[in-house]
């Protein structure tokens, strides 16, 4: 029997892998950024790249499980207009996490150098080398990125609040173990 | 017909096979490039040096004869990147302060058959020079002589990409140098 009070396994798993990552890919893009020029910061570039892909692939995955499944309805207890701004909320966040790594690879493409996955894979080159391309995208790569940063707390912060303020079964949802018993 | 056949024609052919006695030795540097190709993180990457002189004869029938020099102004390298432009002229990387130019001198050129030659010679890059050989097409168009060749060489041997940068598992060690040459016949 479908249990309806919480995520499948897999959206679970997917929800928290993604979640770790972003707060890997996030902090390193941020140290790497102001680096000068060394062996060091090549690498983390590439690692943070290596970071924001695999962050895509598992965001596909996810957008596909949520094409065939139903999520966990939130308890009758939340007001409508609550249950809408959630709804909302996980959106935005959906078009973040693909359009981040997406304006990543873009400007990867735009600034000439090009995704090697693992550096193993070479991925495809989206746009043309194109300098002020590049620095455009770059802006745009970082503004995605604080947005989703205040996109997040929001996330949980409003977890946490159904959690430990209404004591409701929201995070259980994502966190079986936390589920009160009835 | 028959002054067709006799005076034309033989025009023709003659005109049409590739003239030996026609020695190249104006190389026209808008129309050549050198361009360098290395990995990074194992991501292949291209720069080109945007300024370089060269002096070369080159007579396709007489390969022996024929010699080339050419002289890279260093500094004028470009990346792509402008981090990296800014720190190849360093000490670590070509420290062109004390060696702005690279340099290399045929000492032999020999014909492989056909349309291909190899060129050997001596490079010399930050102070250090070293046996290389280059092999290249030569090929005619209108009334100039387009070079295509490659080689690759390995930036440690001659001290590029020092200290910190002598880890090869993230600047790689090899570095492919493709050049394409445009020479004219000054009369």
């Amino acid at each position: 029997m479908a249990n309806t009070h919480r995520y499948t396994i897999l959206a679970i798993a997917l929800h928290w892998m993604v979640a770790a990552l972003i707060f890997c890919a996030f902090p390193l893009g941020l140290y790497m950024s102001d680096l000068k020029l060394s062996p060091l910061k090549l690498q983390l570039v590439s690692y943070h790249k290596w970071l924001g892909m695999t962050i895509l692939l598992l965001v596909l995955i996810r957008l596909a499980w949520r094409a065939t499944h139903t999520p966990p309805a939130l308890p009758a207890s939340i007001a409508a207009w609550q249950q809408r701004a959630a709804h909302a909320l996980h959106h935005l966040l959906y078009v973040l996490m693909l359009g981040i790594p997406v304006s990543g690879w873009l400007m990867s493409s735009a600034k000439g150098v090009p995704v090697v996955y693992l550096g193993l894979l070479k991925l495809p080159d989206l746009v043309d080398k194109n300098k002020a391309l590049g620095n455009a995208l770059e802006t745009l790569h970082a503004s995605l990125n604080y947005t989703l940063l205040a996109l997040v707390l929001l996330h949980i912060a409003a977890a946490l609040k159904h959690q430990f303020v209404d004591r409701d079964d929201t995070l259980s949802r994502m966190l079986p173990f936390l589920e009160r018993k009835p | 017909m028959r002054a067709l056949s006799h005076y034309l024609l033989p025009a023709l052919l003659l005109a049409a096979s590739p003239v030996h006695a026609l020695e190249f030795n104006e190389v026209q540097t808008a129309k050549s490039s050198i361009v360098f190709g290395y990995r990074q993180m194992n991501v292949p990457l291209t720069g080109t040096f945007s300024k370089f002189a060269i002096q070369a004869r080159f007579d396709p029938g007489k390969p022996a004869a024929a010699q080339v020099r050419i002289d890279i102004d260093l500094s004028s390298i470009d990346t792509g990147n402008s981090d990296a432009d800014e720190e190849m002229p360093g000490k670590l990387w070509f420290n062109t302060q004390q060696f702005p130019t690279g340099q290399f001198v045929s000492s032999n050129i020999k014909a492989l058959g056909g349309d291909r030659y190899e060129a050997q010679g001596k490079l010399t890059i930050k102070g250090k020079t070293l046996d290389v050989a280059a092999p290249f097409t030569f090929r005619q168009e209108g009334a100039n002589a387009i070079f295509d060749g490659s080689f690759k060489l390995k930036r440690l041997d001659y001290a590029v990409g020092e200290g910190l940068w002598a880890d090869i598992a993230t600047v790689a060690n090899e570095v492919s140098i493709t050049f394409h040459f445009v020479a004219s016949s000054k009369k």
